[in-house]
């Protein structure tokens, strides 16, 4: 299993959506996700991808503009 | 199948041509299927070198309204039409160039950016594509 970090910090709409959706297709199943970023929108939305896309959620932490989603492909 | 969204992207100011990369690229992120219709001035963003050129939709002001803008986009970091575009492109988005346009505007398939268009269409198939569609925008 391995971990991938997408580290968007500092870009805004749609980039964090964007860059995690690259990641999870270069995921393969099993492998975590983590992206840190600091867009306040986007800390709601990948959650929203995650559950459209059918995938596990497995945490997001921290403030609205300095946070950490965690998923699994 | 996939739910989808189809654009008509019929204008070819700036600020449209994001809200149409961005819809475009939002709905891919988000596990749909998007295609975008470059028709009218739309088609006039398709030429080499010609997605960044827009005008601004309001107070474009000779030029100077959009350098501004641009200059304000750029401190809040938004990126370029060119990276939306390749990012579009990378997560499976379609780009339809109509050839009406092109015959009307006498624009050739080797004046637009080839490498970004997958197919050459008028409105049946922009229907076809948009009655299996749970989104369809004009723009």
């Amino acid at each position: 299993m391995a971990e991938i970090l997408v580290d968007c910090r500092g870009e805004t709409c749609p980039v964090p959506l964007v860059e995690t959706r690259k990641a999870i297709r270069q995921a393969h199943p099993g492998d975590i996700i983590v992206i840190i970023g600091t867009h306040p929108a986007s800390r709601e939305e990948i959650p929203m991808a995650v559950r459209a896309l059918g995938l596990e959620l497995l945490g997001v932490e921290g403030t609205e503009t300095d946070w950490t989603i965690r998923i699994r492909r | 199948m996939a739910e989808r969204v189809t654009i008509v992207l019929h204008s070819g100011d700036m600020d449209k041509v994001y809200s149409a990369l961005i819809i475009g690229s939002g709905a891919l992120a988000m596990g749909m299927e998007a295609s975008i219709y470059f028709t009218f001035w739309g088609l006039q963003r398709l030429k080499k070198s010609g997605l960044e050129k827009g005008p601004l939709s309001k107070m474009h002001f000779l030029g100077l309204g959009k350098w501004m803008v641009r200059q304000r986009m750029k401190k809040a970091n938004v990126v370029t039409l060119e990276r939306l575009m390749r990012d579009f492109k990378e997560l499976g988005g379609k780009i339809i160039a109509c050839e009406m346009t092109m015959e009307i505007m006498g624009i050739r398939r080797e004046d637009l950016r080839e490498d970004w268009i997958d197919a050459y269409g008028a409105v049946g198939t922009y229907i076809q594509e948009a009655r299996g569609s749970q989104i369809t925008l004009f723009i």
